[in-house]
């Protein structure tokens, strides 16, 4: 037999109130095992209150030869932000 | 005819691929995995990042010989912990590496073979407890000198992967220099001690940042990718100007007759540099080479069977779970 | 209760911690995976924090100047306390494993005690040793699922390992002399009251594990006595290298 640990992502919550952040990869043979390496690899210095893990081959990733058609459309839409709007300065409260 | 045809066709969009991508890293964007990149930029990551993670795993190996000997238990939980962090960092660059599409296995099967290289200080025996000092002192220092420009290499995930290890690192250098300082401010036979660690680790220490600039093929290439940021030699030059009033404070010699401060340069000027020796010892023929390759190499192969049952373990696990949903 | 007393059931639980952190110490950089050479660190880590936590207390009770590193370092082989299960080499991550979990379990079941203890400083010490140690105990009892219920290789390496060492885990049930006397004054545990909680959990697990439950009707004993195997004169040879090569200085 020979077959290597998958590779897992982790993710880390460095503290209640922050999102899950990526924190980068390690290998695992199972879920409980890459919970308790991410614990041992990437939170040593206390930088963690929770983890998940994700083998990476479950992750499906944008393809960047499609980031014209899926990203560049949103650029030209200033409409969407504060900014686009002109109000009188002395407006307050908006 | 047709193929040729289309061979130019080829040849020329990659061209302008290539353009596109040269123009990224010169606006200091980030190159992701993903991103389409030259075969030469894959290549050369691969060989530099898992380089870089080779040195660390390897580089547990002097200092672990005195984790169980340390002569403090402070002393012993810090060495420990530093130790550890090599580990953390030759993952983390592993990780970052297979990002590339190589797999660690295949990169510890490159270093297990003699294939890939790893910085060649490691092949150098830990003698004393001093060597701990000297080791976190100037080794680690010389190697800061290297990582914190590599913070903003053009390759995200060598960049961030160096981010966590620089970060992590900084109490590294300290450790060492606490180590050393102690050993100074001691006995006779400490201070006799500590002169001797840095007599011996200091050339080898200035090696460790690469051969002179007109012996070193890569750097032009690496410039233009932020692999690199200065020269080796510049890199030595800014090694010797910081660590020499360090040596002054602790009131040891650093073991070179025409080391001089240039008043006209603002540096050190310093002597000749054994370059035989560094070469003798990247081709292997350092006192400890052999040991340490199979030092890793009996850590892998003794845990095969371990790592098999891990997985015999989760596979089985794993059945035992889908027949109970399918039940 | 004499302080000598405390400073000796001290020893007996503080010089486990220091001879299984050494042993692990050992083991740095040659792991079967990254991962565990960081996990396995880590708990070494704890052990030897623990060790300090207790020898910087002993140092408080001497009469003598003493600091921690005299009292880890500077005692006589005979002068050691801890049990035999803690010395045994690291022969391989079979019996790394076993030898971890087999004093993980204990080392809980003591601490559970010992945050009762009427004694406030050790108290405090297994109050923060408690979670450690859950979790070694969690990372020692996992390994020792895979390798049990592992391949066919793996699962008679375990058994292997867990018949050699099952005869060292009688002794972790032990009382001495001092452990009678600090445990009647309200300090200490009653070891001898954990052995059947013990044995329930290895039990389960060695079970749920597929691995046999060794038979044997001799255990071995002597390391609270101080009589330790052949191996703790290497490990403190070792350990106390510096020390005694170079009395007196400070490093």
């Amino acid at each position: 037999m020979n077959k290597d640990w998958p590779l897992w992502e982790v993710f880390v919550r460095s503290k209640n109130g922050l999102e899950h952040r990526h924190f980068g990869s390690l290998r695992a043979a199972d879920a409980e095992m890459a919970i308790n390496n991410a614990r041992d690899v990437y939170t040593r210095r206390s930088e963690g209150v929770s983890i998940w893990v994700v083998e990476s081959k479950n992750i499906t990733a944008s393809n960047p030869e499609h980031n014209g058609e899926l990203f560049e459309p949103a650029a030209d839409k200033a409409y969407r932000h504060p900014t686009f709007y002109d109000l009188p300065d002395d407006i307050e409260h908006m | 005819m047709k193929n040729n045809e289309n061979m130019k066709e080829q040849e020329k969009q990659t061209k302008s691929l290539e353009e596109v991508f040269e123009a990224k890293i010169a606006r200091d964007e980030k190159i992701e995995p993903k991103d389409w990149m030259p075969e030469k930029y894959r290549k050369t990551h691969i060989r530099q990042i898992s380089q870089h993670a080779h040195s660390e795993i390897v580089g547990m190996l002097p200092e672990g010989n005195w984790i169980t000997r340390a002569p403090s238990l402070r002393r012993k939980v810090a060495l420990l912990a530093k130790v550890q962090d090599e580990a953390g960092h030759g993952l983390y660059l592993y990780s970052a590496c297979e990002t590339l599409g190589i797999s660690r296995e295949e990169m510890y099967e490159q270093l297990h073979s003699g294939k890939a290289k790893y910085s060649s200080i490691f092949n150098y025996p830990t003698l004393t407890w001093a060597d701990m000092g000297a080791i976190g002192w100037l080794v680690d220092g010389a190697a800061i000198i290297n990582q914190v420009p590599l913070c903003n290499t053009s390759f995200g995930p060598y960049a961030r992967a160096m981010v966590r290890v620089c970060k992590e690192e900084s109490f590294h250098q300290r450790q060492g220099y606490e180590i050393m300082m102690t050993l100074c401010n001691g006995t006779q036979e400490q201070k006799e001690m500590a002169q001797d660690a840095l007599n011996r680790w200091w050339w080898p220490s200035l090696m460790m940042l690469g051969p002179t600039d007109d012996e070193s093929t890569h750097t032009e290439q690496s410039m233009k990718w932020k692999l690199k940021r200065k020269t080796n030699d510049e890199l030595r030059q800014q090694f010797i100007d910081q660590t020499v009033p360090q040596a002054d404070i602790l009131g040891l010699t650093i073991p070179d007759a025409d080391l001089k401060y240039n008043n006209d340069t603002g540096h050190y000027d310093f002597g000749e540099i054994d370059w035989e020796e560094f070469w003798q010892v990247v081709k292997g023929h350092g006192m400890c080479n052999k040991e340490r390759i199979s030092a890793r190499k009996n850590a892998w192969e003794n845990g095969k069977w371990v790592r098999d049952a891990a997985v015999a373990y989760a596979e089985k696990q794993a059945e035992k779970q889908a027949v109970k949903k399918a039940v | 209760m004499t302080n000598e007393n405390l400073i000796q059931y001290i020893y007996s639980i503080a010089d486990n911690s220091l001879i299984l952190g050494q042993r692990l110490g050992e083991l740095c950089g040659h792991g079967p995976t990254l991962e565990t050479d960081i996990a396995i660190t880590n708990i070494a880590l704890d052990l030897l924090g623990q060790t300090r936590s207790y020898y910087q207390y002993v140092a408080e009770l001497s009469k003598e100047d003493l600091t921690e590193d005299d009292v880890a370092f500077l005692r006589k082989e005979r002068e050691y306390k801890n049990v035999l299960l803690v010395e045994q080499p690291n022969t391989d991550f079979a019996y790394i494993i076993a030898r971890q979990y087999f004093f993980d379990v204990y080392h809980f079941l003591l601490l559970e005690k010992m945050m009762d203890s009427k004694n406030v400083n050790l108290q405090a010490i297994a109050k923060k040793s408690m979670k450690e140690v859950a979790y070694h105990k969690r990372f020692s009892g996992d390994w020792l699922k895979r390798l049990g219920d592992g391949t066919e290789e793996s699962h008679q390496k375990m058994q292997q390992a867990v018949k050699d060492l099952w005869v060292y885990t009688d002794e972790l049930f032990h009382m001495n002399e001092d452990d009678e006397i600090v445990t009647k004054a309200g300090f200490g545990i009653d070891n001898a009251a954990l052995k059947d909680a013990y044995y329930q959990e290895i039990e389960a697990l060695l079970k749920e594990s597929t691995i046999e439950i060794p038979t044997t009707s001799y255990f071995q004993k002597g390391g609270k006595k101080g009589i330790h195997t052949e191996h703790m004169g290497y490990i403190l040879a070792d350990m106390q290298y510096m020390q005694r090569t170079y009395p007196d200085m400070k490093w």
